[in-house]
């Protein structure tokens, strides 16, 4: 473990006259949730180790309005949109990488209507880039062998088309990537999509996330890899709920990286 | 009295071609109601969607079987009509295989259309086992009881019998050819149809003419009437599915429309030299509904892609609030929203052009609240629907009423919008604990 993270916010940047190259948008997600915030701490070690230049906006970064326009609340999504984009514009943005799906998504695909024009990425598609420049390395080697399954978030996957920067990641690992039987175009919504995550389900047989951890374990798996901090917890609660936390692993595929990195 | 036949033929033709196009300029004024949307650009992009999609059934094949059989089908059914245009021509200008000149290009098509109108039998054999005896589960959902289920096995049977009148004419022309009658010259190959001869063979030669003749009208008659069952049923695909897919999404499946109207509300709300006090202009239109209660608040393709829907279920079997035993079935949403549609149009015909109001609504009456509130909003659905349909922006414009009309979202999510408007996410935490993670261990 390296000892201390470096995190600039923009503000810092600024006072001291610098621009970023890139800034990471964290997320609620990734700022408040104790299992995402360890994500968000494995993503800034391989930025910090990558020596990339970046920076966040800290307490200036709020919701990207995603739930809020699921739920049908179009007026609160704008209001957060446009504030966000006046920070955004504010900073002279010019390109955000983040490690949450629907942010990125939101950012994206809904921002350039409302004045806030970005390169938006995934920070899955980010690290593929940085192995591509040789920034990162992945000769770690402690997954060698190891059965990974990939779940595919959807507003990663089917609502942007990005299926193989997370694969392409998991396979450089040298680990075996087993998919499931709905996976990519057809993968299965954890269930949290939709402002889901923040209510109990209708009635039903089953919950979403208990079905997709289910098609998960018949891949016999020792870790399923997620690529949303939202499906990481729907994953991480069907795990439990089947009592296999011991032997099986929810982790994020930065956190795959930042372990094989041995940061 | 020659002319006879000619002069009924001319007037069965216009009668079933009318009365169809009489339905289309309804269906038009139904999907007129719709809100506008443009879906005019990038006509190259479109095209091409259009041709991968429809023409070339790229979405059929995700389920091999399915699609498989369905292309025969498809395909029987677009080959077969060439010799619609042969038959119509013969019965208009009274002449017999009017393109028999061909020779042999001839032989080969009517072959073909021969071994193609078996395989279209055969298909539907196997469509009407799945639906009947294994009874897939996608074809036995709640929703498909009653007219759905009826309206699908009709339109089996139908193709049935309009494919065995065309072999069994074929199949005594192939005799009378044989006994050399007058006007049955010698043209065409018949390599399904001759395989009927030891049951026609020993007819006499009027009563082959008969059959002929008979399996001729009825085969015209089914194909006309079989037009005109089109805009009863869910068989609408057929015609729909082209524009349909033309005017698909051509955005990425995450991207929701932004509402202009809220827009410039927020617009100018930001604005620090608003005036908070101004009254609107006295000609300022009264303001747009948000989101969609009835079928008049959404927008037109929505109402195209509901009449384009054909049942499929593909959607609903992918739809995981369905699969968990849920309420939602986004092809319920797409059934209730063509027969809200239906309901609306109706009711304008018999009040000579005006909608007069029936205490009803698509939102309770048609689709309802459980429903709307189990979507994920995954786009497995989108995902999944052959033809371009997007059930998931109905649910999310009538979510839209929910919450921005009514203000009746469940309870979690209105504390859920209420932390994100007091403190900028969706929990309570305070903003400006945000960066604290940087410091934790």
């Amino acid at each position: 473990m390296s000892d201390t993270l470096q995190v600039p916010t923009m503000a810092e940047m600024m006072a001291q006259g610098k621009e970023p190259e890139i800034l990471f948008w964290v997320g609620c997600s990734g700022s408040f949730d104790d299992r995402a915030k360890k994500i968000t701490k494995a993503f800034v070690r391989i930025l910090n180790k990558a020596g990339i230049n970046f920076a966040v906006l800290g307490t200036e970064e709020s919701c990207s309005g995603d739930p809020a326009k699921r739920a049908g609340n179009e007026f609160l999504f704008q209001m957060q949109a446009m504030t966000n984009i006046q920070v955004l514009n504010g900073y002279n943005i010019k390109k955000i990488v983040t490690t949450c799906p629907h942010c990125f998504n939101t950012l994206k695909n809904e921002y350039p209507g409302l004045g806030g024009n970005y390169q938006v990425l995934h920070h899955t598609s980010f690290l593929k880039q940085l192995l591509e420049e040789g920034k990162i390395g992945l000769e770690g080697g402690s997954y060698k062998g190891k059965r990974i399954t990939y779940h595919d978030p959807c507003y990663l996957g089917r609502a942007n088309g990005i299926f193989e920067a997370p694969r392409e990641l998991i396979r450089k690992l040298d680990a075996e990537l087993v998919e499931m039987k709905s996976c990519k175009q057809r993968g299965l919504c954890c269930g949290a999509g939709g402002a889901q995550m923040f209510k109990e389900p209708e009635k039903g047989d089953k919950d979403v996330n208990i079905e997709r951890t289910e098609q998960a374990l018949e891949t016999q798996p020792d870790i399923i890899a997620a690529a949303c901090p939202f499906c990481n917890t729907m994953m991480t609660d069907g795990v439990k709920g089947k009592e296999k936390e011991q032997s099986i692993k929810v982790v994020d595929v930065a956190e795959l990286i930042a372990d094989a990195e041995d940061l | 009295m020659d002319f006879l036949p000619n002069i009924i033929f001319g007037l069965l033709l216009i009668v079933g071609i009318g009365f169809f196009a009489r339905n289309i300029g309804r269906l038009k004024s139904v999907i007129a109601l719709g809100r506008p949307e443009d879906r005019g650009d990038q006509s190259g992009k479109r095209w091409a969607q259009m041709a991968r999609i429809a023409l070339g059934q790229s979405k059929m094949v995700v389920r091999p079987i399915a699609g498989i059989m369905h292309i025969i089908v498809y395909l029987g059914f677009i080959i077969i009509n060439i010799e619609v245009l042969e038959i119509i021509l013969d019965g208009l200008l009274g002449t017999h295989r009017i393109f028999a000149p061909l020779g042999k290009v001839y032989d080969v098509l009517i072959g073909t259309f021969e071994i193609l109108a078996l395989l279209v039998i055969l298909a539907v054999v196997i469509f009407w086992i799945r639906r009947n005896v294994i009874r897939l589960k996608r074809f036995v959902t709640p929703e498909m009881k009653g007219w759905p289920k009826r309206d699908a096995d009709y339109i089996l049977y139908i193709e049935v019998v309009l494919m065995a009148l065309f072999l069994t004419m074929n199949g005594a022309d192939y005799q009378l050819q044989q006994l050399q009658v007058a006007d049955y010259i010698q043209a065409g190959s018949f390599p399904v149809s001759q395989f009927l001869s030891p049951f026609l063979e020993g007819m006499s030669a009027e009563s082959l003419v008969l059959l002929e003749r008979t399996a001729w009208w009825l085969h015209i008659t089914g194909i006309l009437f079989f037009l005109n069952y089109l805009y009863y049923s869910k068989h609408l695909h057929i015609l729909l599915a082209f524009p349909n897919t033309y005017y698909g999404s051509l955005e990425p499946k995450g991207k929701f429309n932004n509402l202009e109207a809220v827009t410039k509300e927020v617009k100018l709300m930001m604005d620090p030299t608003a005036d908070p006090f101004a009254a609107p202009p006295a000609d300022a239109p009264v303001p747009e509904k948000f989101g969609a209660s009835d079928i008049m608040d959404l927008k037109w393709i929505q109402l195209l892609n509901a009449y384009t829907c054909t049942e499929c279920g593909r959607c609903t079997s992918e739809c995981p609030a369905n699969q968990t035993g849920k309420k939602l079935s986004p092809r319920a949403i797409m059934m209730a929203t063509r027969d809200r549609a239906e309901e609306v149009g109706k009711n304008i015909l018999q009040n000579k052009g005006s909608f007069t109001p029936d205490g009803k609504q698509l939102l309770d009456d048609h689709i309802s609240r459980e429903e709307l509130w189990a979507c994920t909003s995954c786009n497995a659905c989108v995902e999944a629907c052959p033809v371009s349909i997007d059930p998931l922006s109905i649910i999310m414009d009538m979510r839209q009423y929910l919450v921005m009309e009514k203000s009746e979202a469940p309870t979690e999510l209105n504390v859920m919008m209420t932390n994100i408007e007091n403190n900028g996410a969706p929990w309570p935490f305070n903003q400006m604990d945000r960066l604290n993670w940087k410091n934790e261990n």
